[in-house]
């Protein structure tokens, strides 16, 4: 019963993370057709800021990470503007060398900047405690991320049904020839859109600072993680990623608590059954 | 036994909606038919359920008395079934040449040679002679997006006679054809073999009245009737949907 | 007729490149590949302490050139062709070890091995595209790397594969510590796959892979078993892929984990993009430029040269994105000067 919960909350708070990081990518892609491999860099460049202001500028964690957040969107709303809209139109191949391109970028300008070792940020002591419920005590940081996890999935719902900036993004997703013959502007959209993803991967990646360390070579290590919870959840679907990386991560967790030799095999095993029966994802249009 | 294309009682549903009811359909070999219908009535959708694009919710087709309702479209291609597209669809970046030597290929059941030149002597003479008849051998050389759009369209039938099918359906042959070029089209199709069954889904009355021996007027799915071209062109329920009325066209 | 009435449409950027396949460089056939033998035969003797780094240039050209057959001609895009390397790699070390250590056999146990894997993926993966497809791709190298990982007795796990002496080549030519013979064994190979791959992208099979890249609806229309075409291709590319793996497994007589890595796939796609796709020749100055400029590049900075690479892939992306193949055309198109498509 013990490791049940134990696998529950350590696979539901890392599924929230992938959430969080993913969930930006899922959306480009299915916005902007773009294929953008640099989106892990958003979280690894949230996670060094995180880093620098915590430890280097002795920064209260309450301070730097809505910081770090901010400082990513900041850095990504010029990306936007100077690449990303350049390439939105280039062939796929095309897109994927852009991307590849702008992530050795911001990886060799991390590694210029803080080094090529692990950047821990330093977690507040509240986090670092145990909440005691009675018959076991969970870690308060895999809490907080669960409640953080679900405060965003409910922020994005808000956003997405209630405000017109949702509605935009919707109607420019499902059709976006139509939506800007309409007199959506798709340009600002785009930007806002990438902003925001960036955000979150942020968010996420100094939230799971923990779970996926934050080094310099980040965006190449987890990348294939980001685009399988993209692939299965569905491109462009907000619930599809999160019950995809929610899926993924409870698997990933269980499978290295119950059946650690094998190893990734059945995470990847699972992916392959998931794409092959279900192309266009959970919740992908065929 | 060359019966050539035979339809019974041919239907397709998507969902609720009904595209095509209860279609008899016959195309012998030699024929010149012309399936002519408003905006919506399944024109395009009767062609893609003969060539097997799409599968018929109800109906029989048969080819020379060979049932084909569970053969794909690949198959149903190597049988002698052939339609163009009505979007241009040709292999944009290729030559000319290629284009029309690819079908050859196929047709000769090469694909699969990785040995020897595609552009060999015996695929390239019969292009080129294939190029010839329709006007446009000293093209043979360059890319088909550098082409204009009438010629595109000749090299789209080219394509597909390429194949040297037994039914060949013409969709919308003359469709964004500017017309000084549609004169090109029309003696393309007065030049096809005569023991080639050909059906030609079209808007254009003027081609239609020209190269048609009989026509079948296809309304909401159904048919409404088969005739000749004078019997069509004195048909009143004809002229109305064409000529007279309130409304000239119904709504798909 | 209607010559006159041809559009001045944008000059196809693949008309320079179907013309060049017809008439070779400057119009004299086989000059390319004379040129390019001539520099790899100059690299020998200007280079005799870097062998085994030329070496492995050679290795990576042919994992390359296995790339171009399958996406730059058939048009499918993956990441995960490090599946059918790795799987060539281990055939031909565990053939040399156990089996017969003649070299030229291990390169064809390495091919049969990697069309093996091939076919039996390449069954599922042609069936989807796109994201999909790349996802699944990765997931069979994944996969593919776990095994190996896990089956540590035949494999030699994270340890890697050791003790891998291939006999001399054709009994007669000696793998020797310097790695003279491994870089001619190499640049055999290579000339080999090469040929092999002009003869198949000029055959009836090549001219319906290019098809089916430029509309599948098109060649289904004309009655090719689409997806059955795809896998022979994929198996194809798979048995090249295999030989640059078993390539790899003798001349540096180890194999590890790294032959299935993520890394080697996405690095083979990263150079045949720079190089330019569809031409074999691109598949060669993409290996040859990334791997040259990655060697001097960690050797002057080895923290800064992720800059260098990722300055050259964004200035090739927006400035040729055909690639390096595409250069000449686009520095003449600079300097005033008219594109090849008037060409006959």
């Amino acid at each position: 019963m013990s490791l049940f919960l134990n696998i529950l909350v350590d696979g539901l708070a890392y599924g929230m993370i992938l959430f969080m990081i993913a969930v930006g990518l899922s959306v480009t892609m299915g916005l902007m057709r773009v294929i953008n491999l640099a989106h892990g860099g958003f979280a690894l460049i949230g996670g060094a800021f995180a880093h620098w202001l915590t430890i280097k500028a002795g920064l209260s964690f309450w301070v730097a990470a809505p910081l770090a957040v901010l400082g990513t969107m900041a850095v990504a709303l010029p990306l936007e503007r100077l690449i990303y809209r350049r390439i939105y139109g280039f062939g796929e191949l095309q897109q994927v060398l852009a991307t590849i391109g702008l992530t050795f970028l911001m990886i060799a300008s991390i590694n210029l900047w803080l080094g090529s070792s692990l950047l821990a940020i330093k977690l507040p002591a509240v986090l670092q405690t145990s909440v005691d419920l009675g018959f076991r005590t969970l870690p308060m940081h895999r809490i907080v991320v669960i409640i953080a996890g679900l405060a965003v999935i409910a922020g994005l719902w808000l956003l997405m049904e209630r405000t017109r900036f949702g509605i935009r993004l919707r109607a420019a997703v499902d059709n976006r020839a139509t939506a800007s013959a309409l007199g959506i502007d798709t340009g600002v959209i785009y930007g806002v859109t990438v902003a925001l993803g960036a955000g979150l991967a942020a968010f996420g990646g100094v939230l799971g600072a923990e779970l996926l360390p934050i080094e310099a070579y980040y965006p190449l290590r987890y990348m294939v993680l980001f685009l399988i919870v993209v692939a299965v959840g569905g491109m462009g679907s907000i619930t599809g990623s999160f019950a995809a990386a929610i899926a993924l991560g409870v698997i990933d967790t269980a499978s290295r608590y119950l059946v650690p030799e094998y190893g990734t095999i059945f995470f990847f095993a699972c992916v392959l059954a998931v794409l092959a029966f279900r192309p266009q994802g959970l919740s992908g249009r065929a | 036994m060359m019966t050539g294309l035979r339809v019974r009682g041919l239907s397709k549903s998507f969902g609720g909606l009904r595209v095509a009811e209860g279609i008899d359909f016959d195309l012998p070999p030699g024929a010149r038919k012309a399936l002519i219908g408003p905006n919506g009535a399944g024109k395009s959708t009767f062609g893609n359920l003969v060539t097997g694009i799409l599968s018929p919710t109800e109906g029989v087709i048969e080819f020379d008395g060979q049932n084909i309702a569970r053969l794909n479209e690949a198959q149903r291609v190597r049988l002698g079934i052939a339609k163009t597209f009505q979007i241009t669809t040709l292999f944009r970046h290729l030559t000319v040449r290629e284009n029309i030597v690819l079908p050859i290929i196929e047709r000769e059941r090469r694909g699969a040679r990785f040995w020897g030149r595609a552009t060999a002597a015996d695929h390239a003479d019969e292009a080129q002679d294939l190029l010839a008849q329709f006007g446009l051998e000293e093209l043979a050389d360059r890319p088909v997006e550098a082409l204009a759009y009438g010629q595109q369209r000749l090299i789209e039938m080219a394509l597909t006679l390429a194949l040297k099918p037994r039914v060949l359906i013409l969709d919308e042959p003359a469709a964004g054809v500017p017309s000084g070029d549609s004169h090109l089209i029309v003696e393309a199709i007065e030049r096809l073999p005569e023991d080639l069954a050909v059906l030609i889904i079209e808007h254009d009355m003027d081609l239609v009245f020209r190269v048609a021996q009989s026509i079948v007027v296809l309304v909401q799915g159904r048919i409404l009737t088969e005739g000749t071209p004078d019997e069509i062109s004195q048909d009143p329920r004809v002229r109305e949907m064409y000529l007279g009325g309130a409304h000239a066209e119904t709504g798909s | 007729m209607s010559i006159d009435k041809t559009t001045t449409k944008q000059p196809s950027r693949y008309a320079s490149r179907l013309a060049g396949a017809r008439s070779g460089l400057f119009g004299i056939p086989l000059l390319a590949e004379a040129l390019l033998l001539a520099a790899a035969v100059a690299a020998f003797y200007l280079f005799p302490y870097n062998l085994a780094f030329l070496t492995r240039i050679l290795i990576m050209i042919v994992l390359v050139l296995s790339l171009d057959l399958i996406l730059g001609i058939a048009g499918i895009a993956t990441l995960g062709q490090a599946a059918m390397y790795g799987t060539g790699a281990y055939a031909a070390g565990l053939f040399a070890i156990h089996v017969w250590a003649d070299p030229v056999a291990g390169l064809l146990a390495g091919a049969v091995a990697g069309a093996a894997m091939a076919l039996v993926s390449g069954l599922l993966l042609m069936r989807s595209h796109g994201l999909t497809l790349i996802m699944l791709s990765i997931a069979v190298a994944q996969i593919c790397a776990e095994i190996a990982n896990k089956a540590r007795p035949i494999t030699g796990g994270a340890d890697g594969l050791r003790g891998i002496r291939p006999d001399p080549i054709l009994g007669m030519f000696e793998f020797d510590f310097v790695g003279r013979a491994g870089y001619f064994y190499a640049l055999a190979v290579v000339i080999v796959i090469f040929a092999l791959l002009r003869i198949i992208a000029r055959s009836p099979f090549g001219l319906t892979l290019r098809g089916i890249q430029e509309s599948p609806s098109r060649m289904r229309a004309i009655g090719t078993p689409v997806y059955w075409r795809l896998v022979s291709a994929y198996t194809l590319g798979g048995a090249i892929a295999g030989v640059a793996g078993a390539l790899a497994a003798q001349v540096t007589q180890l194999v590890s984990l790294e032959a299935y890595s993520f890394n080697l796939s996405a690095e083979a796609l990263i150079m045949l993009i720079l190089g330019g796709t569809g031409r074999l020749y691109g598949a060669v100055i993409g290996a040859v430029v990334f791997m040259v400029v990655h060697h001097v590049a960690a050797a002057v900075d080895p923290f800064n040269w992720l800059f260098i690479i990722g300055a050259m892939v964004l200035g090739v992306v927006f400035f040729v994105p055909t690639g390096f193949l595409g250069l000449p055309l686009a520095l003449q198109r600079l300097f005033g000067g008219r594109g090849h498509d008037d060409r006959a």
